[in-house]
């Protein structure tokens, strides 16, 4: 009896791995999904008082050093705001006498799909959130996930009426990303380190990375993630005459503890 | 028999629900509690080899549908621990009031390594030092602090089976 459950589950884990996303075993997951869809809605409204409670008092222990520290950056946010200003009526009046045509900017020209976080894989292996829209909200696979914070991940699986997230802080994510403040680019993995910087490019403690979204006319391909979307600040740059990048490290902006509703973003047109 | 089969359905859907929802969310160092699990073990111990793992592999298979994880994965590791503790529940352990905690405590190790091994067999990434040394800890503690009400739920829902050796009181 046993032996023969551990041949039906080896036999399910071969057939899930090579049929496609649309496949039987699949369409049966998405199905199953939806039938447990209410009870993990059920479980997430009953247990939500607790979590937001226990959110709030952990809010207290860090809200005195979060103060001086949030009161700190606004003075610089503030000055900053106003050379942006600045910035920004320079820059659309170029981009006016250069005709310029641009491509669609985040958040402007991306429709979006709100959705709460239903649950996640009992396992230290996925940093993945499962949540509570799929493909009959119009969601597909590789589609960027955001919160007001900046960039939570990407949907890696998609059911009817659920979706599966991969965090940024996923071992399998990695970002096309860019220095705000030098313009270096390199790929942001797993949420804590900024990789394949040259060592002759610039970066430094405190800069904000946000995603460089590219595009290769050539090749045909495009980034996932659009352009501008805030992913962390940098904590520390090193270097060694033995390798050819820079080591980086960084601190994304989104709290991953704390994550309730997500954004899943997508361009209008395709959908 | 029914009656056991329903109630062991009934416990394990609701752990591995709230498994799902509220306990994975849980997160110090990566470890979490596995309620699905230690429920598992609990049932197994209480019922023997076969019960042990057909209850793992129905619980794997909510599991797995529930979080669109690979179907199949949790289903095999769960029917093989299911499968060892009904075995050392058959043979040593059901009566001994050690033996919940040592189960769990083996098979909390046993399911990171089996896991590790799956998914490396899987082609997936995974750190083994994120697993095995900042995770573990913290979901063995987990778990053992689970092990005393879960265990003590699941024995009063699954009373041992007569063993047909009833004690005899001489009076006079």
């Amino acid at each position: 009896m046993a032996g023969v459950l551990v041949l039906l589950s080896i036999a399910l884990i071969t057939i899930y791995f090579r049929e496609s996303a649309g496949g039987g075993l699949h369409q049966v997951q998405s199905a199953g999904a939806t039938v447990l869809r209410p009870f993990e809605v059920a479980a997430d409204r009953v247990s939500r008082p607790f979590r937001d409670a226990y959110g709030y008092f952990a809010g207290l222990v860090h809200a005195k050093s979060e103060n001086n520290r949030l009161r700190a950056e606004n003075e610089q946010l503030r000055q900053q705001a106003s050379q942006n200003a600045f910035a920004a009526s320079e820059n659309a009046d170029l981009r006016k006498k250069l005709n310029f045509i641009n491509s669609p900017q985040y958040p402007r020209g991306y429709g979006h799909v709100t959705a709460s976080i239903l649950g996640q894989p009992p396992s230290a292996f996925e940093q993945q959130v499962l949540i509570g829209a799929g493909s009959s909200s119009g969601i597909q696979v590789f589609d960027p996930v955001v919160t007001g914070e900046g960039l939570v991940g990407t949907v890696v699986r998609v059911a009817n009426n659920q979706s599966l997230v991969a965090l940024l802080t996923d071992d399998t994510t990695s970002v096309s990303a860019v220095d705000v403040e030098t313009g270096a680019q390199g790929v942001v993995k797993a949420g804590a380190s900024f990789d394949q910087v040259g060592k002759d490019q610039k970066v430094k403690s405190g800069d904000i990375l946000v995603t460089a979204g590219w595009k290769s006319k050539a090749a045909g391909l495009s980034s996932i993630y659009p352009r501008g979307i805030a992913i962390g600040r940098v904590t520390s740059v090193g270097q060694n005459e033995v390798d050819l990048y820079k080591h980086v490290q960084l601190q994304p902006f989104v709290n991953f503890k704390t994550l309730s509703s997500l954004v899943v973003l997508f361009p209008p047109k395709t959908r | 028999m029914i009656a056991d089969i329903a109630k062991g359905a009934a416990v394990l859907f609701v752990a591995a629900i709230l498994q799902v929802t509220l306990l994975s969310q849980i997160d110090v160092f990566h470890g979490a509690p596995d309620l699905v699990l230690v429920t598992l073990v609990s049932v197994a111990l209480l019922r023997g080899t076969i019960f042990g793992a057909a209850a793992g592999f129905g619980a794997g298979l909510v599991v797995d549908t529930a979080t669109l994880q690979t179907l199949g994965v949790t289903s095999l590791l769960l029917t093989i621990a299911g499968y060892w503790i009904g075995r050392y529940g058959e043979t040593t352990g059901r009566d001994r009031t050690h033996a919940p905690f040592v189960s769990v405590a083996v098979v909390t190790l046993l399911y990171s390594i089996g896991a590790l091994i799956l998914h490396y067999m899987l082609g997936e990434p995974a750190s083994a030092s994120r697993v095995l040394l900042d995770a573990f800890p913290f979901e063995l503690i987990f778990n053992l602090i689970l092990t005393l009400p879960v265990y003590a739920l699941c024995r009063r829902l699954f009373r041992p089976p007569p063993t047909g050796l009833e004690e005899v009181q001489l009076l006079g």
